[in-house]
């Protein structure tokens, strides 16, 4: 596949075609969509209407009867779902959510401004559901159901990573994330999923983590890091899996323990919880935090996140920490103590080493570890040297869950000053509650769909260039899986120059470690030497 | 050329529709018969159907359920006590929620982040100030609001505080006579900066629906035939206020001396009461119930229920540790069962 230069790439276009936009014919264009989700892992989940197809293909083989399936489901969903329904009525397209999507800004297409995105399903909403679309038809906006509009939902729904920017601007608080989920739903029943989110999901909720990882290759890889990390440090770490009676379960995605440079984040989490002697377990069978059931439906969500409370609760640990992981902790915030709780089984997470109650999480018992180490510093629980990170120029890239459904904005940051010499924030536009998506969220970071990720992740490579060019900057440090799996091509694509780690990668790296050997290579094994270089 | 034809076509039509309801009220105004049907009856079947449509829909938003906290947070979340929260942009509780549900509804917050995305040569993205579109929303609906409240002095006798207070604020100026009303021009201005904006701008222009002008064009028929009444034709108040009175009784009796100006006014501002229920005019009640604003960021220290959830089949401890018992034991594992 050929994927075109970045220069020409830019070259965007953000003229709207002269005929308006109710005609829903799409061009499936190689490197603009992702494939079609295979039967075997529509049958694993017991997901309806399996069968081979192509999104290119003329014929998608639907259901004989998905009209009325569509149908169905959305007046299921109108039922169910106050935000749907309203956000159905009230758009009075003023457009200010226009430019704020990174794939209108990427790739131009007038389709990709979230208020035409929505009107996509909005129009169809109107023809079947309002008395003004039933009557008036297109002078009322509403458009018939045809399979062309499936197509056509396909394609701009796998072209939103529910990043929610655009919810910030919108005078409404319309949240184009909840009209994707809704739209996946509907597309899911009639079988039209993508294979990068239903593979990882029928993995997920066979062996416990997304990569398929069995629980002895689970236990292997925990057991590499030890050693590695030993070698690195000289520092010896226990990580127990499926300890009974340890106090606290560590959930943490799936890409830390197999994934680079997520590994380097990994071998953070296991020096620090040694160093500060947290009583802690993983655990094989809920070893995913991610989950992507939420590219897929509510259910799905449900499905794969209740492991996390079942196994806190067969575990008999107090309280469960979660580390870096942006849709993770979108579902581990907002969603998992309705859908799975109460987890009356806990106990109020405390922080043994500081005592600080963590009265924020004393209904779901789950902390991020961005807490966890933000508290231990502002303790001075850490012994840490940044300039052992002193090679880096770092930049912080808020992920767009722990940014716009969190707001877990500062800790992170926290903890950046105090382990690295060199920090420059990006440009006011891109971070915070402004964050721009990595263009890869929401189960899009496949291969096949590398230019729409390319130019989906414009906007958050631009800021970065920014800070390259200005600051010398060349490290993007995020707390999302899916960004370090997808920015650094996109660096790579954009910005060559600057790499991309975990906030934890840079805590290891500053930690000073009772008993630790003269440290020579930082935990990528790189000569740490290069921060004399770096300051002279 | 063609690019042109498709928005213009639905922008003029709307015109068309407008004016349509304007002049047949003007016209039929004229003829002696068909004068209470629009002083009386239009009105009221107008405010019916402008009730019970916004009760209607209304209830139906309320009854469906809530199921998810759905918080778009704009700020830093309370966590750890020595980190600042942005009570206001993530509040965690209620009277955070009702100053950020304020600040949306009072001055638009949201639309005051409005920036606008340039891409410049490098490529370069650059995010400019964008406030006008912010501006001319604000300068629309309140002028809208003060305008109404000023119209109470038509249907309540004696003239309320409020109105008279307005009147004397709104024609603060003292300029001509009758005093120019400040919210009339800014009314009329915000108006015509929406509709402008719909025409000019490429994206605007692109997803603005017959709707969007119908909406325009009707509230800038109300605006101008009543400014007009106001300044330049000068319609019989008295008898206005006569008509209104009557109506608020349930007595309607129909004065002389009321011109079809006032009659096109009386039956745009009718066709827009019937048609909001009707219409996107809808997020005058919708904006207070969207879950992403009204809803506080506390959602790991207070649980949501949600009145639907029901069990789903899931994966257990027990089927998966029998799936993979004996290469868990040959690695060292715990397991449940020998």
């Amino acid at each position: 596949m050929s994927t075109p230069k970045p220069e020409e790439l830019v070259q965007i276009q953000y003229t709207a075609p002269p005929e308006g936009w109710m005609n829903p014919a799409v061009e499936f264009r190689k490197g603009t969509f992702c494939y079609s989700a295979l039967a075997r892992n529509l049958n694993y989940l017991g997901l309806p209407n399996a069968r081979e197809w192509q999104p290119f293909d003329a014929d998608w083989k639907l259901p004989a009867d998905w009209k009325r399936i569509i149908l169905d489901g959305m007046a299921e969903r109108l039922r169910k779902y106050r935000s749907f329904r309203l956000f159905m009525d009230i758009c009075v397209r003023c457009g200010a959510c226009a430019d704020k999507c990174h794939f209108y800004i990427g790739s131009g297409d007038p389709k990709n401004m979230p208020v035409l995105r929505a009107e996509l399903l909005r129009s169809v909403y109107r023809r079947y559901f309002t008395l003004s679309g039933q009557l008036f038809g297109s002078l009322a906006g509403a458009r018939d159901l045809t399979e062309d509009v499936i197509k056509e939902w396909f394609y701009y729904f796998h072209q939103c990573t529910e990043c929610r920017r655009c919810s910030v601007f919108c005078p409404y608080g319309i949240d184009t994330a909840e009209i994707t989920m809704i739209v996946r739903e509907l597309l899911g029943l009639i079988g039209c999923n993508i294979n990068w989110v239903l593979e990882p999901a029928a993995n997920c909720f066979r062996t416990g983590n997304h990569l398929g990882i069995q629980p002895h290759g689970f236990k292997d890889s925990v057991d590499f890091a030890v050693d590695e990390l030993e070698e690195i440090t000289g520092v010896r770490v226990e990580a127990s899996i499926n300890r009974k009676g340890a106090e606290v379960l560590l959930v943490v995605p799936s890409a830390d323990y197999f994934g680079t440079p997520h590994y380097y984040t990994f071998l953070g989490y296991l020096a620090l919880l040694h160093e500060v002697g947290l009583d802690y377990t993983f655990s094989a069978f809920a070893s995913e935090g991610g989950n992507f059931g939420l590219f897929n439906s509510h259910e799905m969500i449900k499905r794969l996140n209740a492991k996390v409370y079942m196994e806190a609760k067969r575990l008999g640990v107090k309280w469960i920490l979660g580390g870096e992981c942006g849709h993770m902790w979108r579902v581990l915030h907002q969603y998992m103590d309705t859908m799975n709780g109460p987890a009356d089984f806990l106990e109020v997470p405390v922080s043994p080493v500081t005592g600080t109650r963590f009265e924020n999480t004393r209904s779901t018992k789950m902390v991020h570890i961005c807490e966890f180490t933000a508290d231990l510093i502002h303790h001075g629980k850490l012994k840490l040297d940044p300039s052992r990170n002193g090679r880096w120029n770092v930049t912080f890239h808020d992920s767009c869950n722990p940014a716009r459904s969190m707001g877990l904005i500062e800790e992170p940051r926290y903890i950046l000053r105090n382990v690295c010499h060199q920090f420059h924030e990006m440009p006011e536009n891109t971070i915070r509650e402004q964050t721009f998506c990595c263009g890869s969220g929401s189960g899009l970071g496949t291969d096949e769909n590398f230019e729409m990720r390319m130019r989906g992740g414009l906007p958050r490579a631009n800021a970065v260039k920014y800070v390259h060019e200005k600051h010398g900057v060349n490290l993007l440090a995020c707390i999302c899986a899916i960004d370090k799996a997808t920015l650094p091509p996109l660096l790579e694509y954009w910005v060559p120059g600057v790499d991309v780690a975990g906030v934890h990668e840079l805590v290891g790296n500053a930690l000073v470690m009772r008993g630790e050997k003269e440290r020579s290579t930082d935990l990528r094994g790189e000569p740490m030497v290069q921060e004399e270089l770096a300051h002279a | 050329m063609a690019r042109t034809r498709w928005h213009l076509k639905r922008a003029f039509s709307a015109f068309m529709a407008v004016s349509g309801v304007a002049l047949l009220a003007g016209l039929a105004s004229q003829v002696e018969g068909i004068r209470p049907l629009l002083a009386f009856a239009v009105p009221y079947a107008a405010l019916t159907i402008l009730l019970l449509g916004l009760s209607w829909r209304v209830i139906r938003w309320s009854k469906a359920p809530v199921p998810f906290r759905i918080p778009t947070v704009c700020g830093q979340e309370k966590s750890l006590p020595w980190i600042k929260a942005g009570w206001l942009e993530s509040p965690s509780s209620t009277p955070g929620v009702i100053a950020r549900m304020s600040l949306e509804v009072l001055l638009f917050r949201s639309l005051f982040r409005n920036t606008r995305a340039r891409l410049g040569a490098g490529p370069k993205l650059i995010y400019g100030e964008a406030k006008w579109l912010w501006l001319g929303a604000l300068a629309f609906h309140w002028s809208l609001l003060v305008v109404l409240l000023r119209h109470l002095r038509f249907v309540v006798e004696p003239v309320p505080r409020l109105a008279v207070f307005l009147d004397g604020v709104d024609g603060f100026f003292q300029v001509g006579a009758p005093v120019l009303y400040a919210t009339d021009i800014l009314l009329l201005a915000g108006l015509l900066y929406l509709l402008q904006r719909r025409l000019r701008e490429p994206q605007i222009r692109f997803i603005s629906l017959f709707t969007d002008y119908f909406a325009l064009f009707l509230l800038l028929g109300i605006a101008i035939s009543g400014v007009w009444m106001r300044y330049l034709a000068r319609v019989d108040v008295v008898a206005v206020k006569q008509l209104a009175l009557s109506l608020t009784i349930f007595s309607p009796s129909l004065p002389k001396n009321l011109s079809a100006l006032f009659f096109a006014h009386l039956a745009l501002v009718s066709a827009l009461a019937a048609y909001l229920p009707f219409s996107k005019l809808m997020h005058v009640g919708g904006v207070f119930l969207s879950p992403t604003r009204n809803l506080a960021n506390n959602n790991r220290s207070k649980r949501h229920v949600n009145p639907w959830n029901y069990p789903v089949k899931v994966h257990t401890y027990e089927e998966w540790e029998d799936e993979f018992r004996d290469k868990m034991k040959a690695a060292g594992m715990p397991v449940e069962k020998d």
